[in-house]
């Protein structure tokens, strides 16, 4: 959560007339240091950047260093050589080269691929977001890279061989939402990285090679510390496991497949008390090993063993008898995951009454409102919830609505973060929980019938979302649903000050909605929105904002090829990708997914199948769009402006502006606000 | 462009058809409002994108991508063992009817574990030839014949299964 508190990165090039190499005791460099202070006059520089680089060291959050890098050249070029940790959250906003040539000593990058709603099958699974050419690049740049976290990227084998063989003191990877590997590339990296504290699979597709990776760990003690594989869909060498964790002493974090049955957590629990989070496997029987004659392990008498588990998930396909065995550690508990139970709220309710201390919960809509009740009224911590649909269709029953809404506001008063599924809800509910929960900073309900109203009162949820965006002063992020009007977008962008996301899903009912929160949200980092009537008119009124933002989705609205093409052009860093489908052709003009994002280094080179169009001329003809017959059409356009560079600190070296006057306001309106400049 | 609201009145609910429960197929109706949003979705494989198409309940059309749960999340909740009586036999089984994709394998498994046969399966009525009858208690508590409903509908509400047998079964038998 922490990327949701900070402004984006600043990656802007290096200014032009500087000297290019970073070499670090030149004693003739530039003097555009703004500091008045005497030192720097009568020092030479290279004792000042000395000075500097030990002071900028300590800088931690990547605001703060942003904020640094913009101060002068100086600053400029020696936070680019302490900064350690990196952070893109859109991969394709600048090339792995530019991320080398900025930074040279990087240890730990953050990458995020595709956008989220490519979860949910909006987008061709050969879109991109590749792991290859960054891990190529650093292969080279970072020899000293201890840490690599991806989020939905696509990552191969190859990748993780290259990243096996080319950085010697590797200790962390983590994986989240991410596809294109299998167990022979965790293999790999099991088997090469000697130092590897952190192998955390979440969440991602890990395609079955039918390799025992775990039996590729190194014979001797390891370093780990965590180890997370509850999404690998494949069968372990549980013997190879037990005997891992027996050579792990600093194991504090464990989660493991559906593939563990009970009897072997129990194994695995006596051998590893020191365990902090804990994910049980599937918590049940291995049909063929247990029989109902033979004694039956003391489950509860393990789980009582292992006094320091905080963090409990799994449940993957739970036999509910055995679930009081967790009973020991409910009460240390702070945080529990039963979103792979399908658990009653008579089951639920003797657990979660010890659950005292529980600050995060998330788990299916089975346990009812009656099991929302029970949270409630005993989880008084609680920051983050979220309720699941165990039947995600649009017409199933819902065991859950606006009672359990409305409990959880009345109980759960330091509530930071909600997610929740529903089949109805009410405008009183949303609006006790914007009273009761002061904290809010993510509100994300899904009504899944699409369009529905306030059940008791039919009228819109207007007046819910609209109580959430005035009175959650610091809310950030927003999902919206149910039957919307513009009325409700009106209030998002009169109220929403601090809104960084927001996803819209079949809402609002003309351009003026879209409107509303382009022109009323300044902070707005990253829009996702589908089926909802927002076309050309909605899209060009926030051209002042696409510069500040991370990315636009909007898929199934009512935007023309036109007007897209007229935003590209208009606007030359801007990437715009216009995704089609094979059957448009009757419907030429139309366009089904619009993705649009900010770029330092223009159009991605691996796009699928379709070439890109690159158009040196700002007129574009339709000509050139009916020439398309492929399934995708990529629409980028870049003008070249020789010397200018269009994204600096400041307005100094900028001569001509009246090309760049779009960017420039938004960039001064940005710095007005303490962000950097145009960035990633 | 306003977005209408889905039709209340749907003439598929009262259409006769013909055919085996579970293999309903799905037509994409092609509402303009809807039909951008109906794509077959971006799946790389096929077989998944059938089935899926395959066990939409009636009434409504199928969207892409909604409501906004991932696939594997879908995928897993549905796992859940449920008990299967046999009358007469000593003690219950239990079966994880995730691992059973429609009716025909369900039964034969069936089958295989209590070693017996079940009838032909026909709509008006029921299961005919050997005496026994496999039903299911649902969410409400009722219990019902295996096969009316659409697999994916009977297999996220049945919470246990019986296989009667003798009197019991024909009096069912007769009833319908």
């Amino acid at each position: 959560m922490s990327e949701d508190e900070s402004p984006p990165l600043d990656l802007r090039p290096e200014p032009p007339c500087s000297s290019s190499s970073a070499v670090d005791s030149t004693p003739n460099k530039s003097r555009n240091c703004i500091s008045s202070s005497t030192a720097s006059q009568t020092f030479p520089d290279h004792v000042l950047e000395n000075v500097l680089e030990n002071v900028l060291q300590f800088l931690d959050s990547r605001c703060d260093r942003n904020a640094a890098s913009l101060v002068c050249k100086l600053w400029w070029k020696v936070e680019a050589l302490t900064r350690s940790e990196v952070f893109i959250g859109n991969c394709y906003a600048l090339s792995p080269a530019r991320l080398t040539q900025r930074f040279k000593r990087v240890k730990s990058l953050v990458l995020k691929g595709k956008p989220r709603f490519a979860d949910f099958n909006l987008m061709p699974p050969d879109w991109g977001a590749n792991f290859a050419p960054w891990v190529s690049t650093m292969a080279k740049a970072y020899p000293w890279l201890e840490k690599v976290d991806l989020k939905r990227i696509f990552v191969t084998d190859d990748d993780l061989a290259l990243v096996a063989e080319s950085f010697p003191g590797f200790k962390e990877l983590i994986l989240v939402c991410c596809e294109g590997f299998g167990t022979s590339g965790i293999a790999i990296v099991a088997n090469k990285c000697r130092k590897l504290k952190v192998l955390d699979l979440i969440e991602s597709e890990v395609t079955d090679d039918e390799v025992d990776w775990i039996s590729c760990f190194p014979e001797d003690v390891t370093c780990l510390e965590s180890l997370a594989f509850d999404c690998v869909e494949a069968p372990i060498n549980f013997k190879a496991l037990e005997g891992l964790v027996g050579r792990s002493p600093f194991l504090k974090k464990l989660r493991l497949n559906r593939f563990v049955s009970l009897e072997e957590l129990h194994r695995l629990l006596l051998g590893a008390p020191q365990l902090t989070s804990l994910g049980t496997g599937s918590f049940s029987h291995d049909n063929e090993a247990h029989h109902q004659s033979e004694q039956e392990p003391d489950y509860a008498a393990a789980f009582l063993a292992c006094k320091s588990v905080v963090c409990l998930s799994g449940f993957r396909e739970l036999m509910p008898e055995y679930l009081p065995a967790i009973f020991p550690v409910c009460a240390n508990l702070t945080s529990l995951n039963f979103s792979y139970a399908n658990i009653s709220p008579d089951m639920f309710k003797p657990i979660i009454h010890k659950c005292h201390k529980l600050q995060v919960f998330w788990a299916l809509d089975s346990i009812c409102d009656e099991g929302l009740q029970a949270v409630a009224a005993t989880c008084k911590e609680l920051r983050e919830l979220r309720i699941f649909p165990f039947d995600p269709r649009e017409d199933s029953e819902g065991p859950v609505s606006e009672l359990g809404l409305q409990a959880i506001s009345e109980g759960c008063r330091k509530l930071e973060s909600i997610l929740y599924f529903c089949q109805r809800m009410t405008n009183a509910a949303v609006i006790a929980m914007s009273e009761n929960c002061p904290e809010l900073t993510v509100f994300r309900l899904c009504i899944m019938g699409r369009h529905r109203p306030d059940h008791v009162t039919g009228k819109p949820m207007d007046e819910g979302f609209g109580a959430i965006v005035k009175n959650c002063k610091k809310l950030t992020r927003l999902a919206v649903s149910g039957l919307l009007t513009d009325q409700a977008f009106r209030y998002m962008g009169e109220y929403g000050k601090l809104i960084r996301t927001l996803s819209v899903a079949f809402a609002g009912d003309s351009d003026m909605a879209l409107r509303h929160v382009l022109e009323g949200c300044p902070r707005l980092q990253k829009l996702e929105i589908r089926d909802s009537p927002f076309g050309d008119v909605a899209l060009r009124s926030g051209m002042h904002r696409y510069y500040n933002m991370r990315f636009v989705w909007m898929s199934a609205c009512s935007l023309s090829k036109g007007c897209c093409k007229d935003v590209a052009r208009a606007m030359p860093n801007l990437v715009v990708e216009v995704i089609g489908s094979d059957d448009d052709d009757d419907n030429r003009d139309y366009v089904e997914t619009l993705y649009m994002y900010r770029s330092l280094d223009g159009p991605r080179k691996d796009a699928p199948k379709f070439p890109l169009l690159r158009e040196k001329a700002p007129c574009i003809s339709d000509r050139s769009c009916s020439e398309v017959e492929q399934a995708w059409v990529c629409l980028q356009y870049q003008r070249r402006y020789s010397s200018l560079e269009p994204l600096r600190g400041g307005t100094g070296g900028v001569k001509a502006i009246s090309n760049y006057g779009l960017v420039l306001e938004g960039m001064r309106r940005a710095k007005a606000r303490g962000f950097s400049d145009v960035s990633h | 462009m306003a977005y209408e609201k889905v039709n209340e009145l749907n003439l598929k609910d009262t259409e006769l058809r013909l055919g085996l429960p579970g293999t309903e197929e799905v037509i994409q109706e092609q509402e303009f409002s809807c039909v951008r949003s109906n794509k077959r979705p971006f799946e790389s494989n096929d077989e998944e994108a059938r089935e899926e198409e395959a066990s939409t309940p009636p009434t409504k059309t199928q969207i892409v991508g909604w409501p906004p749960v991932r696939s594997y999340r879908k995928n897993n909740s549905s796992v859940s063992y449920v008990k299967v009586s046999m009358d007469g036999a000593p003690y219950l089984r239990k079966i994880d009817l995730k691992t059973y994709k429609n009716y025909p394998e369900l039964l034969k498994a069936l089958e295989n574990m209590f070693k017996f046969t079940i009838g032909e399966y026909c709509e008006r009525e029921g299961y005919k030839g050997s005496g026994f009858v496999p039903t299911y208690e649902d969410k409400d508590g009722d219990w019902m014949l295996v096969g009316d409903v659409p697999w994916d509908m009977f297999s996220s509400s049945c919470k246990r299964l019986r296989i009667m047998k003798g009197s019991d079964a024909l009096a069912l038998d007769s009833a319908l």
